[in-house]
C-alpha cells in the first residue's frame, strides 16, 4: 500500500482557492438556489431560532427546495427530524420558520 | 454503483413483479392509514429522476431512473418512510443495445419518535456507517453518479434489516451530537437483503464553524466476522456555498477515503444568473487492498480515482450533471465520462382541503 501524492496539491489548491474567491466576491451572503419567498425571509434583519436551524442544518447536504405545499411542511420536517437526528425543539423551530 | 446494480439485476428479474407489488402495497398501506393527518403533515412523495449516461472504455450506457420516496405521519409519534430504486439499463451488446430492469426498495422503515432525543427504528433501514449512505445517496443530491470506491465498507449491501435507535442526544447553539446504533439480522430476501452486523455512528456538529466531525463501528457477523471502522469530516462555511466532505473507512480486508469539494458560483451574480448556476464539482479518492475479499465492494487491487465534474442549477428544480474520472490502477486504467439531467420532485400525496 503506497500513497500516491500527485494530485495533493491540487486538491489543496481546490480547497483553499474557492473559499477566498468567494469572499472576494463581495455579494450577498445568502445564495445557493433557494426560492423567492426563503430568500425573501433570509434577508430578514433578524434571524429566527428557526431560520438559522434550517440553513445550518438542511443546507449541510442539499439546497432547500424551490416551494413547496404548506400541507407538507410537517411532514418534511419530521422527515428530517428523523434523518438529521434533530431535537424536538430544532423540528419545531424549523417547522415555525417554514410556517410562520 | 451502477455495476453492482447491473450483477443484481439477473438475480432479481424474476422478482420485479413482485418487488413492484410489494412496494405499492406498502405505499397504498400507509398512505390510507395516514388519511386523518393535520393539515400540515399531509403524506408527501419526494425524490428524483434523472436520465444518466455512462460511458467506460468507450461503451455508452443510458440509464433512466426513478427514485421516489414516501413519507407519512401517523399520529404524533409515528413516521414511516420508504424509498425505491426503478432503473432501466441500455448497454451495448453484439453490436446492439440490451437492458435490464431493476426495481427494489432501498428502505422500508417505521419510525417511533419516543422523546426529543430518542427515535425508534424497525424495518428496513439504511446503514448508519459513515457520511455516504444516509445523506448522498439519493440522485438529486450527490454530485456524482457513482458512489466513492470505499462506499462499501461498513454499509453491506447498503440496507438493514432489524431496529436502530438514534436520535440528537444534546443540541445547543455552539454545539450538537447525534448518534444511532443498530442491530441487523441476515437476510437473504432479494427485497430485504441485509447482514447479520451491528454497530452505529456519532457525531458532533458545530453550527457556528458549520464543521461536523464524526466517528463509525460496523462489526458483521453473517460469514466472516469483520470489523470496519470509519470517520468523516465535513466542512460548509458559513457566507459561501463551498462544501468539503471527507471520509475514511477501514475494514478488515481494505481501506480507502475520499475528499469531495463543491462551490456553488452564486457570489458572482446571484443563484440565478448564468454564472451561478454553475458548480464545480471535485472528488480525489483511493482504495487499497490489504488482502483478498470478493464481498466487501472495493476494487481488487490499490485503485485512485480523481473526478471532476460541472453541474448546471436549472430553474424548477433541474439539474444537469457533467464528470469526468480517470481511474488508475495496476489492473489498468481507464477513463469515465458520466452526463445526467437530474429532477427532483415533491409534492403531497393528495390534494388537502
Amino acid at each position: 500500500m503506497t500513497l500516491q501524492h500527485r494530485f495533493v496539491p491540487l486538491v489543496l489548491l481546490w480547497v483553499f482557492a474557492l473559499p477566498l474567491l468567494s469572499q472576494a466576491g463581495g455579494a450577498p451572503a445568502s445564495g445557493d438556489g433557494n426560492g423567492t419567498k426563503r430568500r425573501d425571509r433570509q434577508s430578514a434583519v433578524h434571524q429566527s431560532d428557526g431560520e438559522r436551524k434550517f440553513a445550518q442544518n438542511c443546507g449541510r447536504c442539499h439546497t432547500p427546495p424551490e416551494s413547496f405545499s404548506p400541507h407538507i411542511s410537517a411532514t418534511i420536517v419530521r422527515h428530517m427530524r428523523v434523518r438529521a437526528s434533530l431535537s424536538k425543539q430544532d423540528e419545531e423551530d424549523i417547522l415555525r420558520f417554514l410556517n410562520p | 454503483m451502477w455495476n453492482s446494480w447491473n450483477n443484481s439485476t439477473n438475480a432479481c428479474g424474476s422478482n420485479l413483479r413482485a418487488s413492484t407489488l410489494l412496494f405499492g402495497a406498502l405505499l397504498i398501506g400507509a398512505l390510507f392509514a395516514a388519511i386523518q393527518a393535520a393539515a400540515q403533515s399531509t403524506p408527501l412523495i419526494s425524490g428524483g429522476t434523472a436520465f444518466l449516461t455512462n460511458t467506460s472504455g468507450g461503451n455508452t450506457s443510458y440509464l433512466p431512473t426513478v427514485m421516489p420516496l414516501l413519507a407519512a405521519p401517523l399520529g404524533s409519534h409515528l413516521l414511516v418512510e420508504g424509498r425505491a430504486t426503478l432503473l432501466e439499463d441500455f448497454y451495448p451488446s453484439g453490436g446492439s443495445y440490451s437492458h435490464i430492469h431493476y426495481v427494489a426498495l432501498s428502505y422500508m422503515q417505521l419510525n417511533y419518535l419516543v422523546s426529543s432525543h430518542l427515535t425508534v427504528v424497525a424495518g428496513e433501514y439504511l446503514t448508519p456507517f459513515g457520511s455516504y449512505n444516509e445523506r448522498l445517496t439519493p440522485i438529486w443530491i450527490g454530485n456524482f453518479q457513482d458512489p466513492p470506491l470505499s462506499y462499501g465498507l461498513g454499509v453491506g449491501t447498503g440496507s438493514s434489516v432489524g431496529g436502530m435507535l438514534r436520535g440528537s442526544a444534546v443540541s445547543t447553539s455552539d454545539y450538537s451530537i447525534d448518534y444511532a446504533a443498530y442491530y441487523s439480522a441476515a437476510s437473504s430476501n432479494q427485497n430485504f437483503s441485509s447482514q447479520n452486523s451491528w454497530g452505529g455512528r456519532s457525531s458532533i456538529y458545530m453550527p457556528r464553524q458549520r464543521f461536523e466531525i464524526g466517528a463509525s463501528f460496523a462489526r458483521v457477523t453473517s460469514q466472516e466476522k469483520t470489523n470496519n471502522v470509519g470517520v468523516h469530516a465535513w466542512w460548509g462555511p458559513a457566507d459561501s456555498s463551498f462544501k468539503l466532505r471527507s471520509e475514511y473507512d477501514h475494514g478488515t480486508h481494505s481501506q480507502g477515503y475520499w475528499m469531495e469539494a463543491d462551490y456553488r458560483l452564486s457570489h458572482f451574480g446571484g443563484p440565478d444568473t448564468a454564472i451561478g448556476r454553475l458548480e464545480p464539482v471535485f472528488r480525489w479518492q483511493q482504495a487499497f487492498r490489504n488482502s483478498p475479499d470478493s464481498s466487501d465492494g472495493l476494487p481488487s487491487t490499490d485503485t485512485r480515482e480523481v473526478d471532476a465534474g460541472l453541474d448546471y442549477h436549472l430553474p424548477h428544480e433541474v439539474r444537469i450533471n457533467t464528470s469526468y474520472s480517470r481511474q488508475l490502477s495496476s489492473t489498468g486504467d481507464r477513463n469515465i465520462w458520466q452526463t445526467g439531467i437530474v429532477y427532483r420532485f415533491l409534492f403531497p400525496a393528495w390534494r388537502s382541503k
